[in-house]
């Protein structure tokens, strides 16, 4: 018989309280059940970094974390740092330094660099290229990730 | 992919854990889950139960004990080893080693003691910590035992730990000189890789002992005994060039795999290359080790 546990936790700021099997994935939870659609599942396993979220601010695979881990911490998704209106200054970096072609690995993207200038707001060169190693894009060949991360860089108001 | 439905359990204490996973079925010990997981949603093993080990106290520490050795808890994360002061001071390459693992988000969440009990041939802290001469401490239902680091991956995929017994900590000698850990890779796992201590005598100028492993060739590290006895009680400045004479022989006693990292010869000329950048690496470390 499947186990149901009962786990509360902060989804983007607002404190929801769910019933989820043992074995749910976050993923799953975050996009089936809350109906988030914005984190991305691709290669399932934690490779391309498309499924990032942000786990007490720090970037994780949801596609293999179990839903029941999340248990009174804190979620951050995509749709929890885009404005109601407009974009987040990371994300118009991206889009002003054409940062995406498709769009599909964006999400992913955009959690790592709001984690990785949340603590490092001035990143060099080589933090930022170490940092963004695990997420992986098809189509820009990184240059303009990379300079709309380097962009940000120096920038007060960045995350 | 989903896993298949299991139960799950958060036991407080060791003795409860292993209680647990003993308990009827396949019960296995989970942490970080950057490894089970994927085999569960693989389908290639199977859990009746997961037992989350993260609520357990004091797995997650690191210190050097009073025997001048270093205790690195099974919990811990790489990302937790990779920036802690003590590992920092004592061991800079394993620090920078634990800040390479795979990717940003593995290492907030995978633990060494889970690298470890997953038995990847491919991975990089089993080199290291056999290099590091490490005992890996398991608890288990009959009691609890030391294992060498070397002794501990039996095989691919396979090590000598009981289902029910729960790695708790590994400790190693604190270094008496210099450490070194290389790697060659393609793709987040690596391809080859070399790790290498040194123990200096007093003076600093001598190699008293060393240790070499290589990983990643055959199914688990392999010491390279022809270099480590060209070594002993070799000068620093001469280190290079002892090993340079023994390296022909020494890597023609490895076992070496062709696997999808490449051919047979191609990994061994790698370990090769790999040992002798470690050689200049570490003669330039160990002129500054006494100061």
């Amino acid at each position: 018989m499947t186990q149901v546990l009962a786990i509360s936790f902060s989804l983007n700021g607002k404190t929801i309280a769910v019933d989820v099997p043992a074995h749910m994935l976050l993923i799953d939870l975050i996009r089936d059940r809350l109906d988030l659609k914005g984190t991305k599942r691709s290669c399932d396993m934690e490779v391309c970094g498309a499924c990032t979220v942000l786990l007490d601010g720090e970037p994780i695979s949801s596609c293999t974390t179990l839903a029941v881990d999340v248990d009174r911490l804190d979620v951050t998704t995509i749709e929890g740092v885009t404005p109601p209106d407009g974009l987040s200054p990371i994300q118009q970096a991206f889009v002003l330094h054409g940062g995406l072609q498709c769009g599909f690995c964006t999400p992913g993207f955009i959690m790592a660099v709001t984690a990785l200038l949340k603590t490092t707001p001035h990143p060099t060169d080589a933090e930022i290229r170490h940092y963004l190693d695990g997420n992986l894009c098809r189509c820009t060949g990184y240059t303009k990730i990379f300079e709309a991360v380097k962009s940000l860089a120096g920038r007060q108001d960045a995350a | 992919m989903l896993p298949s439905p299991f139960q799950f359990e958060r036991p407080s204490t060791i003795a409860d854990a292993v209680r647990a996973v003993g308990e009827s079925g396949d019960g296995m010990f989970y942490a970080g889950g950057t490894e089970l997981l994927l085999a569960l949603k693989m389908r290639v093993i199977r859990a009746d139960r997961l037992i989350d080990i993260k609520g357990i106290p004091g797995l997650d520490c690191i210190a050097v004990n009073g025997m001048n050795e270093i205790e690195i808890g099974a919990r811990c994360t790489h990302r937790k080893i990779s920036g802690d002061p003590v590992i920092r001071e004592h061991v800079p390459a394993l620090a920078s080693l634990c800040a390479e693992v795979a990717n940003i988000r593995v290492r907030n969440v995978g633990t060494i003691g889970g690298n470890l009990c997953f038995g990847e041939p491919h991975a990089d802290p089993p080199t290291m910590l056999a290099a590091l001469n490490a005992r890996l401490v398991l608890v288990g239902s009959r009691g609890t035992r030391e294992v060498h680091a070397d002794d501990f991956i039996r095989s691919e995929m396979e090590t000598v730990r009981e289902p029910d017994e729960l790695l708790r900590v590994i400790v190693f000698p604190r270094p008496a000189g210099p450490v070194t850990y290389r790697r060659f890779k393609h793709g987040e796992r690596p391809s080859v890789n070399v790790a290498m201590t040194w123990s200096l005598n007093a003076d600093g100028n001598t190699i008293r002992s060393a240790r070499v492993r290589v990983g990643a060739l055959g199914l688990r590290p392999q010491p390279l005994p022809v270099v480590e006895g060209a070594l002993r009680n070799v000068a620093v400045a001469e280190a290079r060039q002892a090993i340079e004479t023994a390296l022909p022989a020494a890597l023609d006693q490895l076992e070496v795999n062709a696997d999808r990292h490449g051919g047979a010869d191609y990994k061994r000329h790698l370990a090769g290359v790999l040992l002798l950048r470690s050689a200049d690496e570490a003669v330039t470390a160990g002129g500054s080790w006494l100061k």
